[in-house]
């Protein structure tokens, strides 16, 4: 790194952070992957290009997402004062758009004329259909059975969007599979597709390429913050549920050189991670290769990829971002795991108090925020990132609780 | 690579006789452990009896992300069946016990050896006698990982060069590849679409120039016809799901799959054969 003393350098130009991240990928999409992180670095450079997604971001999705003072949460909880960063209130109901916006210009720019995509809870398909259906686009989103079975919603609208969603039924059917999938598709289909990433993960450029696109959240929480509590106050935690990790790195990025400012990510517990069902890849896996990076996996002592579980199909994935894991060997950051129950918990909590259905991505960070929030004095400020609304999970909530709708 | 390792380089030998023998090469390949591990050490073993000239065993990974759905079922067979990298060195230690002289390529996907452990695995892969690797996640950018540990430690490595391989990244892929150049015909998975004659020939002629090395080409040969075809201009045709499938549809059926693999490849390997006869390169 250029400057040993900043945490917001990276990744390297091999796309390294640390020992992960990479460049693990087929020799058919090598020559791809450098194109597009060729593409990527002049847009980046190019002040016109950041003009129009911030255009697309303001009137289109509806960005600046406010900055919410939970007023009814905080005196329940005794401690903390808690504000939710609003990314369910974006155009699709999660901060996913954030990325597709600025990944389908990009697109654009490249002249690419056929979009694929991954999703787990089909937040990320369906933002990614929204954007084709708007640049008129044709898409093909990859999305496992068993993710297709528990979010049905999800589906319908992207169909209704014009996105063709193509069941994976290979493997453990969900998200990973999906990526396999994916890959497959833009291996077959090298020279008129555009992979069009959800998550800070994958080969380099696409964490540090999805991370950018999605700091607008952390940034827009600097300025309102100052707003909200004084001109030089930063928030003293942020606490963003992590699966892959795009909405936890868009929040804590613009804040890693602000030492004092903790960083919280919350891994899917599952069913705890003892009982080996859960989806916390820096708490129960370690170092490996999958998907075009080197990064904390769940897998045997074998090297084989373990099937992640979580009530949550975005938090559903055996991996996390090449950033994440790095923030987690170096201290910067620090993860901990929320299991299903509890984060049931603070969706129905969240529900009732603050009138805000949570998906139950947030859910998990909610937990956490609930976790610790009452320790604290009513001067600590939490920033939490509601980075998605809880219509699309009804029907699992219900379930889980014995309710048949 | 030392002249000493090269006197016995298996790789460069039988490249040497086939060339003696004027004619293209069969490589095979097999997923280690598939359908179980006592069945697959009896196809290996017997791959070379039937014409197999060269043997690529595939390291079994749950997430084969260049892999179609042939070679994915089998490696899941494997899995299911309790192959580890364990057995799989093991199973080219007990080949080596009969066979000192057909080369054994190790194929697979990163992960499984850096869980291994680079290190032990090159000296354990080396100990039991394979002779080279083929890391389909592992490009020339990432040649620090296991590329140059391997050439230390005198495995061969080699790479797959694609149709995306264009002429100035040619050299890059190039660079570190020993043994052979595996030319992927198709962009694509294993298993799925096959390249046209003119297509291979074309992508050969642009090859040839720019390297001594033998090229193989594979992905998508699945009939005696096409390899016999490919082994026409190329130096060897590589076979790998249309074996594997024979494999699986045998077990459908509940035949002898041994038998049903190595009659494949006695096709195979007749029609390789035959494919120069009249037609000298």
């Amino acid at each position: 790194m250029k400057n040993l003393n900043t945490y917001n350098s990276g990744p390297e130009k091999d796309g390294r952070f640390g020992i992960f991240g990479g460049r693990f990928v087929a020799e058919t999409l090598m020559p791809l992957i450098l194109e597009l992180d060729e593409a990527y670095q002049a847009a980046k450079a190019d002040p016109s290009f950041d003009l129009e997604v911030g255009r697309y971001l303001k009137h289109y999705v509806g960005r600046p997402s406010p900055l919410y003072f939970a007023e009814r949460l905080t005196p329940h909880l005794g401690g903390a004062k808690v504000y939710f960063k609003r990314d369910e209130l974006n155009h699709t109901g999660a901060h996913k758009i954030n990325n597709c916006i600025g990944q389908i210009l990009l697109a654009k720019k490249m002249g690419k004329t056929r979009i694929i995509a991954e999703t787990g809870a089909g937040q990320h398909g369906v933002a990614t259909a929204t954007v084709c259906a708007l640049f008129d686009l044709p898409c093909v989103i990859y999305m496992g059975e068993v993710d297709i079975e528990r979010q049905q919603p999800n589906v319908f609208r992207m169909k209704m969007l014009g996105a063709e969603v193509r069941a994976v039924a290979s493997g453990s059917r969900t998200l990973k599979d999906a990526m396999n999938e994916a890959l497959r598709d833009w291996v077959t289909n090298v020279e008129n597709t555009y992979y069009l990433i959800g998550t800070v993960a994958g080969p380099h450029p696409y964490p540090e390429m999805v991370r950018d696109f999605q700091s607008v959240i952390g940034e827009e929480v600097k300025g309102q913050l100052k707003d909200l509590e004084g001109s030089d106050r930063l928030p003293d935690t942020l606490v963003a549920a992590v699966g892959g990790g795009s909405n936890a790195m868009g929040l804590f990025y613009p804040f890693l050189d602000d030492i004092n400012v903790d960083l919280i990510g919350v891994e899917a517990g599952g069913k705890g991670v003892a009982s080996g069902k859960h989806a916390a890849s820096l708490e129960g896996g370690r170092p490996g290769i999958l998907h075009g990076n080197r990064t904390y996996l769940l897998q045997n002592q074998d090297g084989q990829i373990l099937d992640a579980h979580s009530i949550s199909a975005g938090l559903d994935y055996p991996g996390i971002g090449p950033e994440h894991a790095w923030l987690h060997d170096n201290g910067r950051a620090e993860y901990v795991s929320i299991t299903d129950e509890e984060a049931l918990e603070a969706f129905q909590l969240c529900s009732s108090l603050e009138g805000i259905l949570p998906a139950l991505e947030p859910a998990h960070a909610l937990a956490q925020v609930i976790k610790i929030a009452p320790k604290l004095p009513s001067s600590h400020i939490i920033v939490m990132n509601m980075c998605g609304r809880g219509d699309k999970d009804i029907y699992t909530v219900a379930e889980a609780l014995g309710v048949s709708i | 690579m030392s002249d000493s390792s090269l006197r016995d380089d298996r790789l460069a030998s039988r490249f040497d006789l086939l060339r003696r023998e004027s004619r293209g090469g069969l490589v095979t390949f097999i997923t280690a452990g598939d359908p179980d591990f006592a069945r697959s050490c009896r196809i290996m073993k017997g791959l070379p009896g039937v014409g197999a000239d060269l043997i690529e065993l595939g390291m079994p990974f749950t997430d084969p992300m260049a892999d179609g759905p042939s070679i994915q079922a089998s490696a899941l067979r494997a899995l299911k069946g309790g192959q580890t990298m364990v057995s799989t060195l093991s199973m080219v230690e007990e080949f080596r016990t009969e066979d000192m002289e057909t080369p054994v390529i190790l194929m697979g996907y990163y992960n499984p050896i850096y869980a291994y452990g680079v290190a032990r695995f090159l000296e354990d892969a080396k100990a039991s006698g394979v002779d080279g690797l083929i890391v389909v996640d592992l490009p020339p950018e990432e040649d620090a990982e296991l590329c140059m540990p391997a050439l230390e430690a005198g495995v061969h490595f080699v790479r797959l060069v694609t149709p995306t391989t264009n002429a100035s990244r040619l050299p890059t892929v190039l660079k570190n590849t020993t043994g052979f150049l595996y030319y992927v015909s198709i962009t694509g998975i294993t298993g799925t679409g096959t390249a046209s004659n003119d297509e291979v020939k074309g992508a050969l002629q642009f090859l040839r120039p720019h390297t001594d090395l033998p090229i193989a080409v594979g992905f998508g040969i699945k009939t005696p016809e096409q390899a016999a075809d490919v082994a026409r201009y190329a130096d060897a045709a590589v076979v790998g799901s249309a074996l594997v499938e024979k494999i699986a549809e045998s077990e459908r059926i509940g035949g002898d799959s041994v038998e049903a693999a190595l009659m494949f490849v006695k096709d195979l390997s007749s029609g390789v054969r035959a494919a120069r006869s009249g037609a000298k390169r």
